[in-house]
């Protein structure tokens, strides 16, 4: 009901009829700023839609009449090409997605556990707290691509009984490695904009330290630091496909196998179809679970 | 004359070199209303916190019911559930509905069943005639409602002492009017309270005993009434004339 409230009045545009009672009707100066306020709005759509024909248009043309527009339309966009070896990245993009949800899960389970450990103040965590600073200060600062090969090479180096010599578990591993420290980091800072008065409240009321964290803190912090979780989400779908340079068949290198054979680059364009018709919606839907929270929670004209 | 409810003997605080409160001592006695006024900076939010063991004090003792809280192998969690504290900023959960704040600690800690503690709450709210709130999210509410959800969701878990601090700082003084005559509802129905306060009319009607606390030591107790209309130190009366100077006595 709140909701709704809240969404009509963003909605009443300046020339609903307001009718409180009944017995007001608007004077001649409002409808003078209405009338005024309309055109204003008139003459800007007028000037936005003009100049985006203008610079889009632009940029077009000149991008059709260049000289090297055919050769790059068919090295780059022959479509027919295209959705003939789509089947083949859509196969190797299955990879990707696994990869994503597996490291994903992982990820934010771990990322948690380290941002709890150091925001923690027990005592007893202590040595658990200074292993979890050392770790993200290690694999935030070194490149991805570095880790996967010390990981992917490295550890079947090793030659220990037991352990796997599987790329893709190896691979998988190494993003693990190196994405719960970036997301321990963004979920520690969301912790700490949690004020200490809300944690004192919840206190004062018996909670336990552990029940303050997951009722009263951890809610309120995960929600602040969604946008840039979602950032590293993004990120991580994308990050996956560093996984094939250890021979990974991923989407990426699924469209690299077929250039080679044609030296047409339309795979390429196919597989950034394929990762941006995943990635896009993915934010749409997020900007909207957020905006839907934010209304239900604070008061309408805050914002 | 029945036991204390709470007594502090010689109780010490200080954050560094600082000190913030220093020798306090007082009781107060069951369905009482001890009062403490006096200037921002003068430990009277401290005082409060330490009640509530969110801060640690130096030295002295605190006794809730006769059990020393203060004592090393005291679980802060245990003796919480005996008390309720509002703030002056209220510190409601803004994630969480104004039931779903009411409730949360009798379903998590007094593990009452979440029936029962909803039937409860709406009871409540209804009292201080906010059942119809008891859906929305805090930042719909005004103040003066958050803070009277907030002394709401204290009492939900039948605190044997109520702590208020500075409770209508952050209020007009309409609502500062609604917040205060809940509190008189609860005094009247025998609540035992320590209040710090701004509010010299409030805390002479509510207080059986008011306390001036100057630079972290209470200089002059007793009556209310004595106290604010004949005071003998001197620090009392100048901060009773700066009172009056600025229209609030």
């Amino acid at each position: 009901m709140a909701k709704k409230s809240g969404r009509s009045s963003n909605r009443a545009a300046p020339s609903s009829s307001y009718n409180f009672g009944g017995s007001w009707s608007a004077s001649e100066i409002e409808l003078a700023r209405r009338h005024a306020r309309r055109a204003r709005n008139k003459k800007s759509a007028l000037i936005a839609a003009l100049s985006s024909f203008l610079v889009l248009g632009t940029l077009g043309l000149v991008l059709v009449t260049s000289p090297g527009w055919e050769t790059l339309r068919n090295t780059f966009f022959k479509w027919a090409y295209g959705f003939e070896i789509l089947p083949k990245i859509l196969l190797g993009f299955t990879t990707n997605a696994t990869l994503t949800v597996i490291a994903g899960t992982s990820v934010a389970l771990i990322g948690l556990a380290i941002a709890l450990l150091r925001t923690s103040r027990s005592p007893a965590l202590t040595p658990f707290r200074i292993l979890a600073t050392v770790y993200v200060d290690v694999f935030r600062g070194i490149p991805m691509l570095l880790v996967i090969l010390l990981v992917g090479f490295g550890i079947p180096a090793l030659q220990i009984k037991g352990l796997t010599n599987n790329v893709l578990v190896l691979g998988t591993l190494a993003v693990i490695i190196t994405y719960s420290a970036y997301v321990a980091e963004v979920i520690r800072s969301g912790i700490l904009t949690v004020h200490p008065s809300q944690r004192a409240a919840a206190r004062s009321l018996g909670l336990s330290n552990f029940q303050t964290l997951r009722h009263v803190v951890l809610p309120q912090a995960l929600k602040r630091v969604t946008p840039p979780l979602l950032n590293d989400l993004v990120a991580l779908i994308k990050d996956t496909g560093l996984v094939s340079i250890l021979g990974v068949t991923d989407a990426v290198r699924a469209a690299q196998i077929q250039t080679a054979k044609t030296f047409n680059y339309t795979p390429y364009v196919m597989a950034a179809i394929i990762f941006l018709l995943v990635t896009i919606p993915l934010t749409r839907w997020t900007d909207r679970m957020l905006r839907n929270s934010y209304e239900r929670e604070n008061a309408v004209g805050q914002a | 004359m029945s036991q204390a409810v709470l007594q502090l003997e010689k109780v010490r605080k200080s954050f560094g070199s600082e000190v913030v409160l220093e020798d306090i001592s007082f009781k107060v006695l069951e369905h009482k209303a001890t009062v403490f006024i006096g200037a921002s900076g003068s430990g009277k939010s401290t005082l409060l916190r330490c009640i509530n063991l969110l801060d640690q004090i130096d030295d002295g003792q605190i006794l809730l019911d006769g059990q020393d809280i203060s004592a090393a192998n005291v679980n802060p969690d245990e003796v919480r559930k005996k008390l309720g504290m509002v703030f002056q900023s209220f510190n409601l959960f803004p994630h969480m509905t104004v039931l779903e704040n009411v409730i949360l600690a009798p379903t998590k800690v007094q593990k009452v069943a979440k029936e029962k503690a909803i039937d409860e709450a709406l009871e409540l709210l209804d009292k201080f005639g906010l059942r119809e709130k008891a859906d929305q999210y805090p930042d719909r509410l005004s103040g003066g409602q958050q803070q009277r959800v907030a002394i709401i969701r204290s009492l939900a878990r039948h605190p044997r002492l109520l702590l208020l601090d500075e409770i209508t700082s952050a209020l007009d003084p309409v609502l500062v009017n609604e917040v205060l005559s809940t509190v008189r509802d609860l005094k009247s129905e025998g609540m035992t309270m320590v209040l710090a306060t701004h509010e010299m009319g409030f805390a002479k009607q509510v207080a059986d005993e008011l306390c001036y606390l100057h630079q972290g030591r209470i200089l002059e107790w007793g009556d209310p009434s004595k106290v604010l209309q004949s005071p003998k130190k001197k620090e009392t009366k100048e901060f009773l004339r700066r009172l009056h100077q600025a229209g609030r006595l």
